[in-house]
């Protein structure tokens, strides 16, 4: 994913960042309807037991919503925390290796509660 | 030739805060935080989906007066990302970049988090309570 212009003159100093630029404001925009539903839905289900929590989790609407807001949020975490990590950690071989780790972690969260949705969503659970 | 030693800019002793650049660097911090709190999005998810064990631990970590503090402060970190998230996305599309505009922006920003975070907090200790 490249710039018009980038695309036209080469690459710049950066070599890279239009497509990380643009993940970054396409699964914050994502997140904007996707965190506003989570809170209302929690504030919902305040005080309720671990039954009405399985039933509601594995509703299709809330399935297929939490799915989307573990990908936009682990994506979105994913991406920011690697310019947090390019500004304060310096030496190739560190600062690679800190987003590589990240970005491993950030997928392992995102599947782990993608499998939890859907262990409830298709009654797999006992 | 090393500089290591020097002080780096900008000069955080010396330094005169703003809002602008408090606000810039918060945006950071929470957001950092609410990297911290996927983690607890995931562990509740899991241990829902494991069983009543599972379940009964993270709810008795949450009713904790630690877990109420960490669900306060990301809360708070939430509405405010989501807010000053919402002001980048307008700076994106080169609009409001005025010094102006961007104090009267971040004050928004702040009032609304604040209301936010309160208003989440009020319908939820109602919704309990009842």
């Amino acid at each position: 994913m490249r710039s018009p212009l980038g695309r036209a003159i080469g690459l710049g100093a950066a070599k890279e960042g239009v497509e990380h630029w643009l993940l970054q404001r396409i699964t914050a925009v994502a997140l904007i309807p996707l965190t506003l539903w989570f809170v209302i839905a929690l504030i919902r289900l305040i005080g309720a037991d671990l039954d009405t929590v399985q039933e509601w989790v594995g509703r299709p609407l809330p399935a297929i919503c939490l799915v989307l807001l573990l990908i936009a949020t682990f994506y979105h975490a994913s991406l920011g925390l690697q310019v947090v990590i390019e500004d304060y950690f310096h030496g190739d071989f560190t600062r690679l290796g800190l987003v590589i780790v990240v970005r491993l972690a950030c997928i392992a969260f995102a599947v782990a509660g993608i499998v939890a949705v859907l262990t409830l969503a298709l009654g797999a659970s006992d | 030739m090393r500089s290591a030693d020097r002080p780096l800019s900008p000069h955080l002793q010396i330094y005169r805060w703003q809002l602008t650049s408090v606000l810039s660097a918060l945006h950071r911090a929470t957001g950092l935080a609410l990297s911290v709190g996927g983690i607890l999005l995931v562990w509740w998810l899991v241990a829902a989906a494991m069983g009543a064990e599972a379940y009964g631990f993270v709810g008795d970590f949450l009713s904790s007066w630690l877990g109420i503090v960490l669900l306060l402060g990301w809360s708070a970190a939430l509405f405010y990302h989501l807010c000053n998230g919402v002001r980048h996305l307008v700076w994106d599309t080169g609009h409001a970049l005025d010094l102006r505009s961007t104090y009267i922006g971040g004050w928004v920003v702040v009032a609304m988090a604040v209301i936010l975070t309160l208003s989440a907090w009020v319908a939820g200790i109602s919704h309990w309570s009842y």
